[in-house]
């Protein structure tokens, strides 16, 4: 099976066709996203058991987060997965301009993201909500989250959580921001085309899995008790 | 009998190019993207971890000569067994023969150019010096005593050393390891040669396919662990602190889940390793190819299912003890069909005893008793009497040193041919092998007989009547440490004074002997083409043996 | 594998589905199910998760092994979620030869 990019330029030494890379690249970006899945599954782990032996903490810590905002940002990044596969068909068609245009539009749904959360991180701050950096004295955290002192000394663990889990996804997508920047550039120069956009297929692939992340991120840490 | 000699009578000559002399200069090496080279980088770094590594070992054999604390207190004897252990199996087990020699023979072996992604390549040996560097920094700024199984709440907020870098430093690494993992996945899935069907891959590349899955299934869950050991350090978050309503018992469910399948990733290489050697100087076809392949795969998927064998006294509940209990009898299975595969290769087999031969030889009998060891273990009720005791440490010492070192260390033999183009010295081979073998039983086997008498691991005083085989087990560790030693001399030796090698100076089946000896960068000339099977040796019975 | 353009409206009508799915996961958030609290929502999640995968991610028009790897993975977090919460869940379910008592926080029934 070999591809009519005999001696495209993107073509590896090592391999025999340009199909052959892009089936290894494809499978190469899969399997880097099974060990992530592992690595947040760590943390998916330590909120479920938390959450069942210390279940009205989280309850209540988990109403002093903004749903709004919350669902808001869940809006923004499916959005922002749409225009991340409009970018995929744009550049598979060979349409640079088009590509970059997505590509620059999952940017800046990227950073409105990031920017709701630098509001709602900075307002656990202000709230002496933020354990190891600024946690409230036992009285105040139990009073701002309507808990009894001595429940209050387990809301860490949930703030815990909610800081190390959203942060490391956010520093996924950070991590990922500059790449989609990197292939907005090469998109606009007219690098990708129908027999080679595999960088931004596998962006992309890398994208929707940061969204897919946050999808369960939000009602398990936003919407606990909620009726 | 001598390896069978090629063909033609005049010596072989190193070929005019290849992959050592097509360049020079710092940049050549620190660049390359050539997975032969970036092998060597390992071998330079994996040698020098186990150094360090090793060095603690001889530290705590040498307080050990004597029942009372009196070479280091306490304190600082924690810091030796621990760092011994954290180099040992982050540093020198886990990367050593799939990082060296996977690297280097894979492409070979399957008829490729080169891995899947070679700068990822070297990317994995820079996350490699990363996490070592941090390591060395925590050994050099005082070294950490947590043990290198970082239990909680010690770790996270009582010990006073350098955990926070060290648990970065294996973080890094476990990256270096994933990445390795991924790229032989996807070499060994999308790059073989036209012809070379997942059945006639040689038992090496099965053995690295499985151990590449448990990489990217399990370290991922160690790398989070260790990071959240790290953000508890710093940031008082409580996951693990009962004090803050943190479980301990969650750490240890965490840390197993990977460093379980963990000492997997360290023998299924090794073993790998053996199936190659044991039907090279046997020449004959490997017993039961398919068998040993899928027990591969097989130890791979179980060895998940096993974790909490390390924690039946941990407060885990007994029924959860009772599952993992059967389950790790499971377990020792497929390992048992490898042995006796191997063993069955062996029969009516034209056996030579050359030093990689030794090298077998001395894996399946150590191997087979770690394993056997490690049922008793696995029995719940016998190893509430045993665990933490010297019958746990002798128990995975025979794994790791008696087994995946030595496999390490025969496959460094065999292959150094492929590698450098030169033979190794064989009588100082076969010398090192035997000083190797009788160090490495004296040092161990007086374990078995002290953890079952009741010493303790991680303890630096004993009571008296333990001494005699302290001394014993120290005596061997010395022994061992020459046998360490000596390849380290004559292999750097034979790499300028040694006898040039010809492609083939063992007669081996295998895609890697048709390359050149050193093989060139891009490794063939010409796309090989596989028709046989693999170790397509000739039938045993009276034909002589086959190139 | 060939390269399988998906067309837009493919891509629009599993937006919108996400998107109505994201109001409904609000909305069943303020219902009470009981004991099915969290199975409702993590349905829901599960569900928009899998549009996202077969569809954004084009697992629908990959390759076999690429849908052995999604179901891997998620096989692996499974297995480890489940092992070890089933270390809490099971305490006490055998007694213990020292008498002593297996306890944990976790309980199964009712939030």
């Amino acid at each position: 099976m070999s591809s009519a990019g005999e001696h495209h330029p993107a073509l590896a030494h090592h391999f025999e066709s340009l199909d052959n890379q892009k089936e290894a690249a494809t499978l190469g970006m899969w399997a880097f996203l099974a060990q992530e899945v592992l690595f947040f599954g760590g943390l998916f782990l330590v909120y479920a058991l938390y959450r069942n032996i210390y279940y009205p903490v989280f309850e209540a810590s988990s109403h002093h987060l903004n749903w709004k905002l919350g669902a808001f940002n869940t809006a923004v990044l499916i959005c922002s997965s749409l225009t991340m596969a409009m970018a995929v068909h744009a550049a598979a068609l060979g349409h640079g301009r088009q590509a970059m245009g997505w590509l620059i539009a999952t940017i800046v749904l990227g950073a409105a993201f990031l920017g709701v959360k630098v509001v709602e991180y900075h307002d656990k701050w202000t709230h002496g909500l933020v354990p190891g950096l600024h946690w409230g004295p036992p009285e105040t955290v139990a009073e701002e989250l309507h808990l009894s002192v001595a429940d209050a000394l387990h809301a860490q663990l949930y703030f815990s959580l909610y800081f190390a889990m959203t942060g490391l996804h956010a520093l996924h997508m950070i991590i990922g921001m500059p790449i989609l920047g990197w292939l907005a550039w090469h998109a606009s120069r007219g690098r990708f085309g129908p027999e080679y956009h595999t960088p931004v297929e596998m962006t992309g692939l890398y994208w929707h899995f940061v969204d897919i992340i946050w999808i369960f991120l939000f009602p398990l840490l936003y919407l606990i008790g909620h009726h | 009998m001598t390896p069978a000699a090629t063909s033609v009578r005049e010596a072989p000559a190193l070929p005019r190019e290849h992959y050592l002399n097509v360049s020079y200069g710092w940049k050549s090496w620190l660049l390359t993207t050539d997975h032969k080279r970036i092998a060597l980088l390992y071998l330079t770094s994996v040698t020098l971890m186990f150094a360090f590594g090793g060095t603690f070992a001889a530290l705590i054999r040498l307080e050990l000569l004597t029942p009372a604390g009196d070479l280091v207190q306490s304190e600082t004897y924690n810091k030796l067994f621990t760092m011994h252990g954290v180099v040992m199996v982050f540093f020198f087990l886990i990367p050593s023969i799939p990082a060296v020699l996977g690297n280097f023979l894979i492409p070979l072996m399957i008829g490729a150019k080169d891995l899947a992604f070679p700068r990822l390549n070297l990317l994995s040996w820079y996350l490699y010096m990363i996490g070592a560097a941090l390591g060395i920094f925590a050994m050099v700024r005082g070294g950490v005593d947590t043990g290198w199984t970082f239990y909680t709440p010690y770790s996270t907020v009582y010990s006073n050393t350098h955990v926070v870098s060290t648990a970065l430093g294996a973080f890094v690494a476990g990256f270096s390891s994933i990445l390795t993992g991924l790229n032989f996945i996807v070499t060994i899935h999308k790059m073989r040669a036209p012809g070379l069907t997942w059945f006639r891959l040689p038992l090496f590349v099965w053995a690295h396919y499985a151990t590449s899955l448990i990489q990217i299934l399990g370290t991922p869950v160690i790398a989070l662990t260790l990071l959240l050991v790290a953000l508890e350090r710093v940031f008082h978050f409580g996951f693990f602190d009962p004090a803050r309503g943190g479980d301990p018992v969650l750490f240890q469910h965490l840390f197993w889940f990977y460093s379980h399948p963990a000492v997997y990733i360290m023998i299924l290489p090794a073993m790998g390793v053996i199936s190659e050697l044991v039907s090279c100087f046997s020449r004959k076809r490997i017993f039961g190819y398919s068998f040993v392949a899928m027990s591969s795969l097989a130890i791979a998927g179980l060895g998940f299912l096993v974790w909490g064998h390390h924690m039946f006294i941990s407060g885990q509940s007994s029924y959860a003890g009772i599952v993992f209990s059967a389950l790790s009898f499971l377990v020792a299975i497929p390992s048992a069909i490898k042995v006796f595969n191997w063993t069955a290769t062996l029969y009516k087999g034209s056996i030579s005893y050359e030093t990689p031969m030794l090298y077998v030889f001395g894996f399946v009998g150590l191997f087979t008793i770690g394993g056997l060891t490690g049922l008793f273990l696995a029995a719940m009720g016998l190893d509430i009497h045993v665990t933490d005791t010297y019958f746990v440490v002798a128990h995975f010492h025979y794994i790791m040193v008696g087994g995946a070192i030595m496999a390490y260390l025969g496959g460094l033999h065999f292959w150094w041919p492929k590698i450098t183009g030169r033979l190794y010295p064989e009588a100082w081979g076969r010398l090192s092998a035997l000083l190797v073998f009788v160090g490495f039983n004296l040092t161990f086997s007086p374990q078995f007989i002290l953890g079952y008498l009741g010493m303790p691991r991680r303890y630096h005083a004993y009571p008296d009547e333990f001494q005699v085989l302290n001394v014993l087990s120290s005596a061997g560790a010395s022994i061992l440490g020459v046998g360490y030693l000596l390849p380290l001399c004559y292999l750097i030796w034979s790499m300028r004074y040694g006898k040039v090698a010809s492609a083939n100076p063992w007669g081996a089946k295998g895609l890697e002997w048709q390359a050149s000896s050193p093989p060139l960068t891009e490794n063939f000339a010409t796309q090989p083409v596989v028709n046989e099977p693999a170790y397509d040796y000739a039938a045993p019975e009276g034909e002589a043996a086959v190139v | 594998m060939a390269s399988h353009v998906v067309p837009v409206r493919v891509y629009i009508g599993v937006f919108v589905a996400l998107l109505a799915l994201t109001f409904i996961t609000v909305w069943a958030a303020g219902q009470d199910f009981g004991a099915f609290n969290t199975v409702v929502a993590l349905a829901i999640a599960v569900t928009k998760a899998t549009l996202v995968v077969l569809f954004f991610m084009h697992v629908k028009y990959g390759s076999s092994l690429t849908k052995l790897i999604v179901v891997g993975a998620v096989a692996w977090l499974a297995l480890m979620l489940i092992g070890t919460t089933s270390d809490y869940w099971s305490r006490g379910w055998v007694a213990r030869p020292d008498g002593g008592r297996e306890q944990s926080g976790f309980h199964i029934e009712g939030q």
